[in-house]
């Protein structure tokens, strides 16, 4: 059982407090040390900052922010990073596979210095080409935004905030541990709980389609009217077997709260399901099989997978995207950094849905840990901390997507709705019914 | 019998009038040299006789006359016929093959855009390799060869 | 990229290309679309006329060789051997030729036309979304890039066949190379089935889709792998044989349904056939010289055909006596497969534009001369 390591409301509003509190002494000190006129303004600065609405307030803008900085700046980097380190390897490229191994310095170190003189001597780029991305970031805000000029200019500017905006909106409720989530409330046994909270995740998630079609529609080009239309076709067709897969796995929880979720995933095999009491009963036991609802949900988690791939338009499903005949589909006339913006999100979009995954079927981030003695605020430390777990079964599920896109044509359009309507919705129908028997029947606890 | 023999006999039994002359150039392949009127003929012949494959058309333009000549395949009956037809320079018209092997839409064609043989009964004669409002037949003996070369030998540039 | 054209009714003129990313190299193909499905397609060629039909009229008969390269630079070595065949034709010394030059010709013809499938398949795969196939294929193909410049000492437009032979004799080593890059390639192409064949969405997107029936293809001229595709077992190499292919034992590669699934079987089998037949002619290859001395002069008319890698090219040279060439024409394979385009088009959706074109193989040098 792992425990978190960042509680970030926790830290943040002690961080926060601290800080507040230290101005307002200050303010208060100097307050009552200044002469008159100026000495009750001072003092009553002091008090505005020792208010609790303001402790509140700075404390949730500063959780969102470095939620966003994580996600962002963070995540996008390594995601595209890895992904492109990935790809290469599966295209068998040899230029990308040197990294880190071929930095000249590595072959100084005294004892394992002759591990990487092998590395350094091919020719190759030196360093591990992480600020790749960064090059590309910076390329793309110095260039210029164009607006068509008999394009709708309200929409056109505006579907590119949606459509990130949403991307964005859509981490304020997926925790990566127990402790590190924005929308998160602690419960009267201590437990963390946001209770409705896959109801938000899903209602983020479908806000993006509205953006694609608007930016479709609004470049006034119909062919990017083609693509953006088919885009919203394709993902609004998709996000049906995604609900009735979550609501299967709703159904076998009782609560829409991913903490709950989680925390259901904890308890063994053998417990949750009383016919296979053979197995380890405890989940203190050191090696049991935890109740991932992979198990009992085996089809959901294949369609659920699918339909989330579907969702990020990654090949094989990108046809509305990259299709031949429209250059880049509804993202035709974007440029510069709005193009940018929207291009990289889809990695955003790749970590979204694979953490949703994740917290649905593969037991989120729980994970067997070691307890250290050392604890940070009332909780204790654990090695390897709950983030930990998440973040590698996360990059995990996506690397597997990396290589399914790279391994697979494109599909037809009309062959992805033929998959999303004729194949993916009758399976996810079946796995509800499957739930319902479970819970039904007794068979799941 | 060798299958040219036979294909050769077989021609020369049906159009010995008309052909101007034949002969068996190697194994397998037959040539019949004729007067353009009787292409169409020999054409619907052979068609029906098993030779479904048109490879090519080529015209050639010697100055006092052109030539167009289909080489026509049998792939079932393994031999290939060349019928060489003669047209006339200054009204330089011809049946079209359309009709019989559809094959022969864009050799036509590019006889039609390089050399200026009419074919006529072709459904689409346009230029095909060159612009549409191009006004001349490159490929004629009398449409000028590019004349500046970048290499001259020596010996040519001394005089000798 | 795709222009809206003229709106006529409800049915609407897209044009792909002359610069698209799909259509490797400059041609236009404009596609009546209704709804989703194409209706009428017309193709529109002759963006890299070159005028070399023109342009040989002027040169020696051995220097067209340079010229014939460059028809279809993909596959240089086949065509200029087409044309070498039709000069000794015309020269009447076809039977002079060399055992030795036959069988190196062979293997040139051989390697070079595993080497172009190699590019077809590299550059099929991005058409249909597979950019894997791309890098993978690429890389075989360097492998054969490598051999052919051990033999011929260029890459591509290597100026090899001669009138009368070939141009040099093969390195010491190089039947040895030639079996481990054949050993080599032999186990990559198990990946590529599992890449490509196995691949469901591959299937998805290949079965079915572009059929050319039987009767179309003998109909319109098609030939070579496109043919072989629709269940036509003809190979010119096997009718017409030349060169040393008499003695050489080998099947060609057939696949029935006429899809371009069944398109690229063929050329997949056709790899595996020219592997066996470069190493079985390394094999067999007599001793001797390898070319004999060509005369200046040519008088007459005369044509030969050979199996290109793309179907049937066929040169008609006519000569008056001096020492150029007095008329060359080429008969491209492609050419002829274009105005089959229509036939295969019609009735697909639009999506399936760029796979059909891709698996048709169109090489534009050849097509447009």
């Amino acid at each position: 059982m792992s425990g978190h390591l960042i509680d970030l409301h926790y830290y943040v509003e002690s961080v926060l407090s601290f800080l507040l509190g230290f101005g307002r002494d200050q303010l208060h000190g100097i307050g009552t040390a200044s002469p008159a006129p100026l000495g009750g303004p001072l003092y009553g600065l002091g008090d505005l900052l020792g208010a609790e609405w303001l402790l509140v307030l700075l404390t949730w803008l500063l959780v969102v922010t470095v939620m966003v900085m994580w996600g962002t700046a963070v995540n996008l980097l390594v995601m595209m990073w890895i992904e492109r380190k990935f790809y290469s390897r599966l295209h068998d490229r040899v230029g990308i596979k040197i990294g880190l191994p071929s930095m000249g310095f590595l072959a100084t170190i005294p004892l394992l210095g002759g591990l990487f003189k092998n590395f350094v001597k091919r020719p190759s780029h030196l360093g591990t080409g992480f600020l790749q991305n960064v090059a590309d970031g910076v390329k793309l805000v110095q260039k210029e935004n164009l607006t068509p000029k008999s394009a709708d200019a309200f929409t056109f500017h505006v579907a590119p905030v949606l459509i990130a905006t949403s991307s964005l909106l859509v981490f304020a409720a997926i925790p990566f541990s127990e402790g590190f989530a924005v929308m998160r409330q602690v419960d009267l046994a201590g437990n963390s709980t946001n209770p409705l909270g896959i109801l938000f995740i899903l209602a983020a998630f479908g806000l993006a389609p509205i953006g694609i079609l608007i930016a479709g529609w609004s470049s006034n080009n119909k062919y990017t009217l083609i693509g953006g239309m088919r885009s919203a076709a394709m993902l609004m067709s998709y996000e049906i077997p995604i609900i009735l897969c979550i609501i299967a796995v709703v159904i076998l929880t009782g609560s829409l709260d991913p903490f709950e979720i989680v925390r259901q995933q904890t308890v063994s095999l053998g417990e949750a399901v009383p016919a296979l009491s053979l197995l380890p009963p405890t989940s203190s036991a050191p090696l049991y099989i935890p109740n991932w609802f992979i198990f009992p949900q085996i089809i959901g988690f294949i369609v659920f997978f699918v339909a989330i791939l579907a969702e990020q338009e990654r090949i094989p499903f990108d046809l509305p995207e990259a299709e031949a005949e429209l250059v880049e589909g509804w993202l035709t006339e974007y440029s510069g950094m709005r193009f940018g913006l929207v291009f990289g999100f889809k990695w955003l979009r790749a970590l979204a849905g694979s953490s949703l995954l994740v917290i649905l079927y593969l037991g989120g981030w729980t994970g067997p840990a070691i307890g250290t003695g050392l604890s940070i605020g009332q909780v204790g430390v654990f090695f390897p901390p709950q983030e930990l777990w998440f973040m590698l079964k996360v990059y995990g599920v996506f690397l597997v997507w990396v290589w399914i896109s790279w391994t697979f044509p494109r599909i037809r359009i009309d062959q992805i709705l033929h998959i999303g309507w004729k194949k993916l919705i009758p399976l996810s129908l079946v796995t509800i019914l499957l739930a319902i028997a479970m819970r039904g029947l007794g068979v799941y606890a | 019998m060798a299958i040219e023999e036979e294909v050769k006999k077989d021609l020369e039994g049906r159009f010995g009038g008309v052909l101007k002359a034949s002969r068996v150039l190697r194994p397998r392949v037959v040539q019949v040299r004729i007067d353009r009127r009787d292409l169409l003929p020999i054409a619907k012949h052979l068609k029906a006789t098993g030779f479904e494959h048109l490879s090519c058309i080529s015209a050639v333009d010697w100055v006092t006359r052109f030539e167009s000549v289909a080489h026509v395949t049998s792939w079932s009956r393994n031999c290939l016929v060349e019928i060489v037809a003669e047209i006339p320079h200054d009204n330089p018209k011809i049946d079209s093959l359309f009709g019989v092997w559809p094959g022969a839409d864009f050799h036509e064609r590019e006889a039609w855009d390089l050399m200026g043989i009419t074919y006529t009964g072709h459904p689409n004669l346009e230029r095909i390799l060159l612009p549409r409002d191009f006004k001349y037949h490159p490929l004629r003996k009398d449409f000028p060869q590019e004349v500046d070369r970048q290499y001259v030998s020596r010996r040519k540039l001394g005089g000798g | 990229m795709a222009q809206a054209g003229e709106q006529h009714g409800d049915a609407m003129w897209i044009n792909m290309g002359p610069q698209h990313p799909m259509t490797h190299g400059l041609w236009n193909l404009r596609v009546r679309v209704d709804g989703e499905t194409v209706v009428e397609a017309l193709p529109e060629i002759g963006y890299l006329h070159r005028g070399v039909e023109k342009i040989a009229e002027v040169r020696e008969f051995h220097k067209v060789v340079v010229l014939t390269d460059r028809l279809c630079y993909v596959s240089s070595i086949t065509w200029s051997h087409a044309y070498c065949l039709a000069v000794e034709e015309l020269m009447g010394i076809t039977d002079k030729i060399p055992a030795r030059g036959r069988y190196l010709r062979v293997v040139s013809n051989e390697l070079q036309r595993v080497a172009s499938h190699l590019m077809w398949l590299a550059a099929y795969g991005p058409d249909i979304g597979l950019l894997t196939g791309l890098l993978w294929a690429l890389r075989e193909r360097e492998l054969f890039l490598d051999l052919i410049q051990a033999l011929t000492g260029q890459r591509m437009n290597q100026n090899y066949p001669r009138v009368g032979g070939v141009r040099n004799d093969i390195p010491a080593t190089f039947p040895r190379d030639c079996e481990k890059v054949v050993r080599h390639f032999f186990k990559k192409l198990e990946e590529y089935e599992s890449l490509f064949e196995r691949n469901k969405t591959f299937r998805m997107r290949t079965e079915g889709v572009g059929v050319l029936s039987k009767e179309d293809a003998m109909a319109w001229g098609v030939t070579g792998p496109n043919l072989r595709a629709s269940g036509v077992d003809y190979d010119l190499r096997k009718l017409d044989p030349y060169d040393a292919y008499a003695e050489l034992k080998f099947e060609p590669a057939v696949a029935r349904g006429g899809d371009t699934l069944a398109r690229y079987l063929v050329r997949i089998e056709e790899m595996r056939t020219s592997c066996a037949l470069v190493l079985e002619a390394l094999k067999k290859i007599p001793a001797g010289p390898y070319r004999v001395k060509a005369p200046r002069r040519a008088e007459g008319q005369a044509f030969r055909r050979t199996e290109d890698a793309r179907g049937e090219a066929l040169f008609y040279v006519c000569g008056d006596g001096s020492d150029r060439p007095y008329r060359v024409k080429i008969r491209s394979p492609i050419f002829c497969t274009m105005s089959a385009v229509p036939t295969i088009m019609r009735g697909n959706k639009v999506a399936d534009v760029i796979s059909i074109m891709g698996s048709l193989d169109v090489c534009v040098g050849e097509m447009d001369k």
